[in-house]
């Protein structure tokens, strides 16, 4: 559908990412490692869910609808296990960090919660969106068969969406391990399970994206005060309140 | 050293753990990905191929280029479906959204369409034409109405009153389009289910209501056929040349149209050396292509195919008379490829035979005969055609009475073809005699079908087809039973492949077994069906080499273009049937077969050996392969202009074919601007807002979020 598509969709689905990006993580370099190394653990983790899906489907002989399921089942199992691994390596990581700047203070872990989701979610956006980008540069648009003509703005918002709750689902994620609560992390769980299943309701965009902003906004809402947030310094900040309230931070310490 | 031991453990745990959480997050991603991932499945959701589509491609002579051609990046339009010629109204004037993409009826082809759509090229992005089923019932040939002119025999300076077709338009129904420059790609739909979708899409999306402007999305068509010559031969093949000596890489933009004749001997003869001056030969000729205003379709039915059929049947009667080995003169059978072009095959050939690079010279011509359309014969009438000019010599003309004599005597024990003489006023029609008779003064005839005008309606176009021949087999018929139905046209055709037998014989000297010498309608059957119909059959496998079966294509006739690379499927087809025909089986093994040269009674220079498949055996699952000897060979059919380097020769053909990258079609929705420009505004609008949001948010960031009280640590 020519340049003008091609932008008009890209800016949509990476414009968020991009103004995070130039404002939070580009200033330091070690923000920006932390960014590229968790997109490069998100392909690594790609390839091993793809085998998990090659896999099924031999065994199961490509039947699609049960492989889904098996897949889908035999994950839960594994996250489990990834989970206690995980927070471990984590702790080990805040000492190695330290060790490595001494004079800068370390990332804290809700730092590292926020870049590694935007970092899953820039690469998983791309990931699911270049090649959609790519054909909307051509001439042609979608709906010669039939399928609707707004597909290429749906499939940007839609991209919007998921990379923006990959970065809350990161904060909520590490939030819950660092606490010992799993409560988040089901529910973290369900919601991506939730999402993903929004989207085989695809033909029909109006519900499957709304119910995606509407889980998007929530799920924003809950990282807001997981990240340390709260009414009262959201009417602060409202309000412009500073001087007063970082004064009363400071005595309180 | 410890702290850096743990430097590195420390970060190595930091990705791992990064790492192990998105093995964990990402296993689910699997389920996500099927829903939204799957790049080429975005791309069938746009585009519909259209794969049963010819091109018209750019082919360049010494001064001209003719042909079509897209911009580098395909050239897209408006589809809009023209069935009569008020549509064309709306194509040229009256539509709101150019350029469009014409697709046009068959019959609608016509000279005068195409004068109109020429006209208005910043409106018409290309053309689509759908095949016309039954052909045009007036004719249709955009071939010129005088074909090889200024290549032939007559000229300004030899036989003027006859140049430039003064005397008789041969061709009278071309209206010459396949030689004009269009500056938008032409292509010919092949399919009719595939016309079926364009037509159905352009129902859908692009037909107005109540003249008011259609309503986007609408149906586009983009054909791609970016050509890479331009100009001439002459400067194609310069840039071509400059690029081959200097460049690392060279980016060849032409290559010249050359292919391979096809000849063989009635009696073997030494093909190292040259015939000595007392050997007379009597050499009959046909031509082995043709061409249609697309590429690489020829179907070339009366134009071509029906004359060599005609002379492998004459051939294999002749080399089964018992006398051949002892006729005083030889008999040389050839098969010109090119022909189409200026006379390819036939100007090479004298070229190589007055430089003493073919075995048989100029001087051991001693008459010849040359096949022409035959197959549309009028009240059983087969005409004679003989050079005026060169008969005002006597002893040619004594030369040319003795010849027509021959064949009248021939012709005489055949009551079903009827010779007839011409006046002697009238030109040769375009043939390869022509060619022959530029160099010396030989006795020759033409033998063709019509007297005056062609009686091709449909000469080198698409519809030249079996249909054009009155080839046609009840239905219901396997292809095997297809193959061995003698249609009307084939009995026609052996009895004027009779008739040539038998002269031939006499011409070559031969006395007593004139009338044994009868051509076998089964074989000129089987031969009609393979080259129109389906040359996928048993026979034609069945004679051919075991790697050239690919070269029968899976179903439907070959087609009969001289294309760039050779040989071409028909020159090797026609001849592994005529070594199948004429030749013998002769009991060597495959490694002698294939090097004869260690086998003592046989010699590689008198014959040709093939190895080839055979039939099935009797379970059909192998075949059995057998040796044939016979004197079918090639020999290369490249104009002399090309070797020479005389790229703007005036004397001999220099066509050229233009190389290209891509050629393709496809339809799909295009969009309305206003919905492209709003998306590009939506677009804009959200970077905007999501750089403003994010830099508030990030320069109050103390403000908003409280840090968790640990010692030491602060964040964000």
């Amino acid at each position: 559908m020519t340049a003008a598509v091609f932008f008009g969709c890209a800016f949509i689905a990476f414009g968020p990412a991009l103004a995070l990006y130039i404002f939070t993580i580009a200033t330091d370099p070690l923000r920006i490692i932390f960014l590229i190394v968790g997109a490069f653990f998100w392909v690594i983790s790609l390839l091993l869910s793809s085998l998990v899906w090659v896999g099924g489907r031999a065994i199961t002989d490509n039947r699609d609808g049960t492989n889904r399921e098996i897949s889908a089942g035999s994950l839960s199992l594994s996250r489990k296990w990834f989970r206690f691994a995980y927070y471990r390596l984590l702790r080990k990581a805040n000492e190695g960090l330290k060790t490595i700047n001494p004079d800068e203070p370390a990332p804290s872990m809700r730092l590292l919660a926020y870049v590694s989701g935007l970092g899953f979610g820039i690469m998983s956006g791309v990931f699911s969106f270049v090649n959609t980008l790519s054909d909307s540069l051509g001439p042609g648009t979608v709906g010669i068969h039939g399928d609707s003509p707004y597909f290429f703005l749906n499939s940007a918002f839609m991209t919007q969406v998921i990379i923006l709750l990959h970065m809350f689902w990161g904060i909520i994620f590490f939030d819950g391990c660092e606490k010992k609560n799993w409560y988040p992390l089901l529910a973290v769980i369900l919601t991506h399970l939730l999402v993903s299943a929004l989207t085989f309701l695809n033909p029909q965009y109006e519900i499957s994206l709304v119910s995606a902003y509407m889980i998007m906004v929530l799920t924003g809402i809950w990282a807001f005060f997981v990240a340390g947030g709260s009414r009262r310094s959201l009417k602060r900040y409202l309000l412009c309140q500073d001087k007063n309230f970082l004064l009363y931070s400071q005595r309180s310490r | 050293r410890s702290s850096e031991a743990q430097d590195g453990h420390g970060w190595k745990m930091a990705t791992a753990g990064l790492g192990s959480r998105g093995l964990l997050r990402l296993l689910s991603f699997c389920v996500l990905l099927a829903g939204l991932c799957g790049g080429n499945s975005v791309e069938r959701k746009i585009y519909i191929p259209l794969n049963k589509t010819a091109p018209c491609v750019r082919l360049l002579n010494a001064t001209h280029q003719i042909g079509c051609h897209s911009s580098i990046s395909g050239d897209t339009g408006v589809i809009h479906v023209v069935e009569k010629e008020e549509d064309l109204q709306w194509v040229l004037t009256d539509g709101p959204n150019p350029p469009y993409m014409v697709l046009l009826e068959g019959t609608l082809f016509t000279r005068k369409v195409m004068e109109k759509l020429k006209g208005s090229t910043s409106r018409i992005a290309g053309l689509a034409v759908s095949l016309a089923k039954p052909s045009p019932a007036a004719g249709f040939s955009p071939s010129v109405q005088c074909p090889n002119d200024g290549f032939g025999l007559y000229s300004n300076s030899y036989g003027p009153e006859f140049a430039h077709c003064r005397d008789i338009q041969w061709n009278y129904l071309g209206d010459g389009l396949a030689y004009e420059d269009f500056s938008f790609p032409i292509f010919l739909l092949e399919d009719e289910n595939e016309t079926n979708v364009i037509k159905q899409c352009y129902r859908d999306h692009n037909l107005s209501q109540n003249g008011s402007a259609p309503v986007f999305p609408l149906c586009a068509m983009q054909l791609f056929s970016h050509m890479h010559a331009v100009l001439s031969t002459v400067t194609c093949m310069r840039r071509s040349s400059i690029q081959s000596t200097f460049s690392i890489n060279p980016e060849i933009v032409c290559d010249p149209l050359s292919d391979y004749n096809v000849w063989s001997m009635l009696k073997p003869i030494n093909t190292s050396g040259t015939l000595e001056p007392d050997d007379k030969v009597v050499v009959v000729a046909t031509q082995l292509d043709s061409r249609s205003f697309f590429w690489n379709v020829a179907p070339g039915a009366e134009s071509a195919v029906a004359s060599f059929v005609t002379q492998l049947a004459a051939a294999e009667a002749l080399y089964k008379a018992p006398d051949v080995t002892t006729l005083p003169r030889n008999v040389m059978f050839v098969f010109f490829q090119g022909e189409t072009f200026d006379y390819i095959g036939s100007s090479r050939m004298v070229y190589d035979m007055e430089r003493g690079k073919f075995p048989v010279q100029l001087e051991n011509i001693d008459s010849f005969v040359e096949l022409r359309q035959v197959a549309l014969r009028e009240s059983l009438e087969l005409w004679m055609h003989t050079d005026p000019v060169s008969q005002k010599n006597k002893s040619v003309q004594s030369q040319v009475e003795h010849l027509l004599t021959t064949l009248e005597e021939s012709g005489a024990g055949v009551p079903t073809v009827v010779l007839r003489r011409l006046n002697q006023s009238q030109p040769l029609p375009p043939s390869s005699l022509q060619r022959f008779l530029r160099a010396r003064n030989i006795s020759g005839v033409v033998l063709t079908d019509h007297a005056t005008v062609f009686h091709n309606r449909y000469y080198h176009s698409v519809y030249d087809t079996a249909e054009n021949i009155n080839v046609s087999y009840p239905g219901q018929q396997s292809p095997e039973e297809d193959l061995d139905f003698v249609t009307d046209t084939a009995k026609a055709l052996a009895d004027v492949a009779t008739v040539l037998g038998r002269a031939l014989y006499q011409l070559a000297g031969g006395t007593n077994f004139r009338d044994t010498i009868q051509a076998d309608p089964h074989t000129v059957t089987r031969l009609l069906y393979g080259f129109l119909v389906r040359a996928n059959n048993s026979w034609f496998q069945s004679i051919l080499r075991q790697d050239l079966r690919s070269y029968l294509g899976d179903q439907g006739p070959l087609q009969h273009y001289i294309a760039v690379s050779s040989p071409t499927n028909t020159t090797y087809v026609v001849q592994y049937a005529l070594a199948n025909l004429t030749g013998k089986v002769v009991d060597l093994t495959r490694e002698q077969c294939q090097d004869p040269s260690k086998v003592p009674s046989e010699n590689k220079d008198l014959y040709e050996y093939m190895w080839v498949q055979g039939p099935l055996n009797s379970n059909g699952t192998e075949r059995l392969p057998y040796c044939v000897r016979s004197t079918a060979r090639l020999v290369r059919a490249v104009s002399p202009a090309f070797e020479l380097g005389q790229w703007g020769s005036t004397e001999y053909s220099t066509w050229t074919e233009s190389r290209w990258k891509d050629i393709r079609a496809r339809i799909f929705l295009i969009a309305s601007k206003e919905l492209e420009l709003i998306t590009l505004a939506v677009g804009f609008g959200v970077l905007v807002c999501s750089l403003v949001i994010t830099y508030c948010i990030n320069a109050k960031a103390d403000v908003l979020f409280i840090a968790p009280r640990e010692p030491g640590s602060v964040s964000f």
